[in-house]
C-alpha cells in the first residue's frame, strides 16, 4: 500500500497557522503528542480530486535553528521525516522576518509552497506584494491568502497538490554566501560525498550548519562516523573567523537578511508606517500607570468567568452522577458490584468530569487572550515582577489561576516556552490555595479562630503564595541553575480572535485532559475506593478499612503534631479531593451532612485539636498535594514520573516541615 | 558608545555591535536584531523592564540585562 501523502504546515508564530490548518482539514483532525514531550501534534486530512492528503501542524517556529523544544521538533520533522511537501505560512504583514525562515526551508531542500497570509493587514499597512515576482525569485509557489475568510484556501490546495504530484526537484533556490565561504562550502559537500550516511540530508544545508557550529548538525555528523567532516567544518570555521573578524553565524544569519532586502527590494513597495488600531490600544494596554491596574482586572474577569460560569455546569454534572450512582445502587443487587460501580466508577468518573467545565471556560478565554495578542502583553507587563522569583513574565496566569483550581492552571503553562521555566511554574502552582481547600479552612477557622476567621484563612493564601515564592527560588537554586531565560518575545499586532479557533482550542484542551489526566485520575479514585471499603466490603464501618489501618499506622507520624488517626486519615481522603476532608469528619463523627458550617461538627472538632494543632493542620492541608486530579495533570504536562513523585514528595515534606514549625513556635509562644 | 537600555521611548538607532552571546544572541540575530539594523524604542513596561522595540516592521521585546550589550548608534 502507498503511504499516504505528508504536508506539514511550518510557519513562525502568531501568521495564522492554526486558523489554515482548520480551513484545510475542517473537522477531521485529532491532537495527540509527539512521543516523548508534551508539546501538541495536530494532525488532520484533507482530499483534493484524486489525492488524499495528511497535513501536519507543526509548532511555530522563528528558525530551523532549534531555541525550544517546540523548535527542535519542527526542524526535525522537517529534516528528517521528510513530508511530501511543506506549506511555509508566511505573515505578508510582517515578511521581512518571515521570509527568514521560508529561506532556510528552501535551503534545507524542502519542498516549499509559501502561503502568503493576511494580505489585507499588509494591504492596511500600505504595503503591495509582487506575488508572481516573489514566486519566481524564491522558485516557489507563493499563494496568497486570507486565511480567516477562508480566501486563497482552493488555490492552496491546487498548489500543494500540484507540489506532492509533480515534484519539481530542479528548483531548489540557491542563495550565495559570498565566494570564499561557498569554496568552504562546496568542500565539505564533497567530502559529505564519502559518507552514505548523511545521504538523506540536503548536502548544501548540513555543509551550511557545520559551518555555523551548530551543536546538533555536528552531533549527526560525529554519530555518522564522519568526523574528518567536523575536523574541516572547525578548520574552515576558525579560517573564514579570522577573514571576517566575526562569527560565522552571524554571518550567516546577517547574509540571510541581506538576500531577504535584496529579494523584497524587487517585489515590496513599503507602505507608510500608519498609526493603526494596535499601537492604540497598546498605548492603554501597557500603560505605565493603567497598565498593571488593566492587567489585574482582565485577570479577575478570566477568573470570574472560568470559576462562577462553572458552577452550575458543575453542580449539573455533580447532580447527575449523584443520581446515576443512585440509580445503578437500586438497579445492582450484589452489594460488592453495587459498590464497585455507583462508588468506585461512577464516582471516579463523576471526578474526572467535574473539572471539564472550568478547563473548557478557561481555555476558551486562554485562546482569546492567546490570539488576539494579549497574552505577550500580559507577560510583558507583569515580567518583572516575575523575573525577580526566578520565574517569567508567562508564568503569572498559570499562578493567579491556581487560586481557583490547580487542573486547569497547571495545564494553561503550555503557553511557557522554555522548559525550565515550565518546569518551576508547574511545580509550584498547588501551592496556590485552590477553592476546594477553602471548606477545609472555614471549618477550622470557624471552629477555633471564631471573631478572626478571615484573617486566619487570609494568612493560609498568603502563605501559600510565599512558599511558592521560596520555593520557585529554591528549585531554581537547586535543579534548574541559571537565570530564567532570556526574553525573545515577539508583540504581535492585536487581532479579532475567531471563535471557531478558541471553540476548537477548548475542544483540544477538554479532551486531551479526559485522555491524558483522566486516566490517572479515575484510576487514583478506584484505588481510594477498594482502600476505603475492604477488607470490610461494602457497608462496613469506615473504621475498619484499609484506609483507617494506614492512617493508624501512619498517626505515630502525625503525633509530634497533636494529630489523632482520624485526622491522618481525613488527610489520606483528602488526596482524592481536598473538600473529602471535611466530608470525612462528618463520618467519624457520625454526622449526616456534615458541611463546613455545621455546628456539631464544630464542637466535636474541639476535642480533637488545639488552636495550634488546628491551624498546623490548616497548613499542611494546604501545602501537601491539592488533589488526584492535580497529580494527573502534573504527570501528563511534565511528561515525567520523576517530576511528579518529585512534586508530590517535596510538598509532603514541606506540609509537615512548616505544620511542625507551626506546632513548636506555637508552644514556646506558650499556645497550647 | 551606548547602550540600547540608554534610549528613551521614541529614539531610533542602528545596531553598531550586538554583544549578547551563545544560542540566545544567535536567536536575537535570526529574529532581525543584526549590525546596521534600524531598531525604535517603542516603549518601557510599567515596571521599567523589558523594554518593546520595533525591528524589521515588527515589534519585540527583550529584557534590560540583554538590551544593555546592544551596542547602537542614537540616530536623529
Amino acid at each position: 500500500m502507498k503511504e499516504m501523502t505528508k504536508v506539514a504546515l511550518a510557519g513562525n508564530p502568531n501568521v495564522g497557522k492554526t486558523v489554515i490548518f482548520n480551513e484545510l482539514t475542517g473537522s477531521k483532525q485529532h491532537v495527540g503528542n509527539w512521543p516523548g514531550v508534551t508539546v501538541e501534534k495536530k494532525v488532520g486530512k484533507f482530499s483534493h480530486k484524486d489525492e488524499e492528503i495528511e497535513v501536519l501542524d507543526l509548532p511555530g517556529t522563528y528558525s530551523l535553528s532549534p531555541y525550544s523544544i517546540d523548535e527542535r521538533i519542527a526542524r526535525d520533522y522537517i529534516i528528517e521525516e521528510k513530508p511530501d511537501a511543506v506549506v511555509n505560512i508566511v505573515d505578508a504583514s510582517n515578511i521581512e522576518r518571515n521570509l527568514y525562515l521560508t529561506l532556510q526551508l528552501l535551503e534545507a531542500g524542502a519542498n516549499v509552497v509559501v502561503a502568503l497570509n493576511m494580505m489585507d493587514e499588509a494591504q492596511k499597512k500600505g504595503m503591495k506584494i509582487d506575488v508572481k515576482k516573489l514566486s519566481e525569485l524564491l522558485k516557489t509557489p507563493v499563494i496568497p491568502m486570507v486565511g480567516i475568510k477562508g480566501e486563497g484556501v482552493k488555490e492552496l490546495k491546487d498548489a500543494v497538490y500540484e507540489e506532492v504530484k509533480h515534484h519539481r526537484e530542479h528548483r531548489h533556490m540557491s542563495m550565495g554566501y559570498g565566494k570564499e565561504l561557498e569554496r568552504g562550502i562546496i568542500s565539505l559537500e564533497e567530502k559529505m560525498e564519502h559518507c552514505p550516511a548523511l545521504k538523506k540530508y540536503r548536502h548544501r544545508w548540513l555543509a551550511i550548519k557545520i559551518l555555523e557550529g551548530n551543536a546538533e548538525a555536528i552531533e549527526k555528523v560525529s554519530e555518522a562516523g564522519c568526523d574528518n567532516l567536523i575536523k574541516e567544518g572547525e578548520k574552515l570555521r576558525k579560517q573564514f573567523g579570522r577573514k571576517l573578524h566575526e562569527d560565522l553565524e552571524s554571518y550567516f544569519a546577517d547574509k540571510r537578511y541581506e538576500f531577504v532586502d535584496d529579494i523584497l527590494g524587487v517585489v515590496l513597495i513599503k507602505g507608510k508606517k500608519l498609526w493603526s488600531f494596535s499601537d492604540m490600544l497598546d498605548k492603554v494596554l501597557t500603560h505605565k500607570v493603567f497598565g498593571i491596574p488593566i492587567f489585574l482586572a482582565m485577570m479577575w474577569a478570566t477568573f470570574q468567568f472560568t470559576f462562577s460560569v462553572a458552577v452550575p455546569f458543575m453542580d449539573a454534572i455533580d447532580l447527575f452522577f449523584g443520581w446515576l450512582g443512585g440509580a445503578a445502587s437500586a438497579g445492582i443487587t450484589d452489594p460488592a458490584i453495587q459498590s464497585l460501580v455507583a462508588d468506585g466508577i461512577i464516582g471516579g468518573l463523576g471526578s474526572v468530569l467535574i473539572f471539564l467545565p472550568n478547563i473548557f471556560l478557561l481555555f476558551f478565554v486562554l485562546s482569546l487572550m492567546e490570539d488576539s495578542g494579549y497574552l505577550s502583553r500580559a507577560a510583558f507587563v507583569m515580567d518583572k515582577a516575575m523575573y525577580r522569583i526566578g520565574l517569567q513574565g508567562k508564568s503569572f496566569v498559570p499562578m493567579l489561576l491556581g487560586f481557583g483550581c490547580n487542573v486547569p492552571a497547571i495545564m494553561s503553562t503550555r503557553t511557557i516556552e522554555d522548559r525550565k521555566d515550565r518546569l518551576i511554574t508547574i511545580l509550584v502552582n498547588p501551592l496556590m490555595s485552590c477553592s476546594a481547600r477553602l471548606p477545609v479552612y472555614i471549618l477550622f477557622a470557624g471552629a477555633f479562630f471564631l471573631g478572626a476567621e478571615g484573617s486566619v484563612i487570609f494568612s493560609m493564601y498568603l502563605m501559600g503564595i510565599l512558599l511558592a515564592v521560596l520555593m520557585a527560588l529554591l528549585l531554581r537554586k537547586l535543579f534548574f541553575k541559571g537565570k530564567p531565560s532570556p526574553l525573545i518575545m515577539e508583540m504581535p499586532p492585536y487581532r479579532i480572535p475567531t471563535l471557531k479557533s478558541s471553540a476548537i482550542h477548548m475542544w483540544e484542551k477538554g479532551s486531551m485532559f479526559l485522555k491524558k489526566a483522566g486516566t490517572t485520575i479515575f484510576l487514583g479514585v478506584i484505588i481510594i475506593w477498594f482502600l476505603s471499603t475492604y477488607p470490610g466490603g461494602p457497608g462496613s464501618d469506615i473504621e475498619t478499612s484499609y484506609v483507617a489501618a494506614i492512617g493508624r499506622w501512619v498517626q505515630p507520624i502525625f503525633a509530634p503534631l497533636g494529630w489523632d488517626w482520624k485526622a491522618a486519615i481525613a488527610l489520606l481522603f483528602g488526596f482524592v479531593a481536598k473538600e473529602i476532608v471535611v466530608g470525612a469528619y462528618g463520618t467519624f463523627y457520625g454526622i449526616s451532612d456534615a458541611d463546613e458550617g455545621s455546628a456539631t461538627l464544630r464542637s466535636e472538632l474541639h476535642g480533637a485539636f488545639t488552636p495550634v494543632s488546628a491551624y498546623a493542620y490548616m497548613a499542611f492541608v494546604l501545602i501537601y498535594v491539592p488533589c488526584l486530579a492535580t497529580i494527573g495533570v502534573i504527570k501528563s504536562e511534565t511528561g515525567s514520573w520523576k517530576w511528579t513523585l518529585f512534586a508530590v514528595g517535596y510538598m509532603m515534606g514541606l506540609a509537615y516541615l512548616v505544620a511542625f514549625v507551626i506546632t513548636t513556635v506555637g508552644h514556646l509562644l506558650g499556645f497550647a | 558608545m551606548t547602550r540600547l537600555t540608554e534610549l528613551k521611548s521614541g529614539q531610533k538607532a542602528r545596531i553598531v555591535h550586538m554583544g549578547v552571546k551563545g544560542p540566545a544572541g544567535q536567536r536575537y540575530r535570526e529574529m532581525g536584531m543584526i549590525r546596521g539594523e534600524t531598531v525604535e524604542i517603542v516603549r518601557i513596561a510599567p515596571l521599567g523592564d523589558p523594554i518593546e522595540i520595533e525591528v524589521k516592521g515588527y515589534n519585540l521585546s527583550l529584557r534590560k540585562e540583554e538590551a544593555e550589550l546592544i551596542i547602537v548608534e542614537v540616530m536623529k
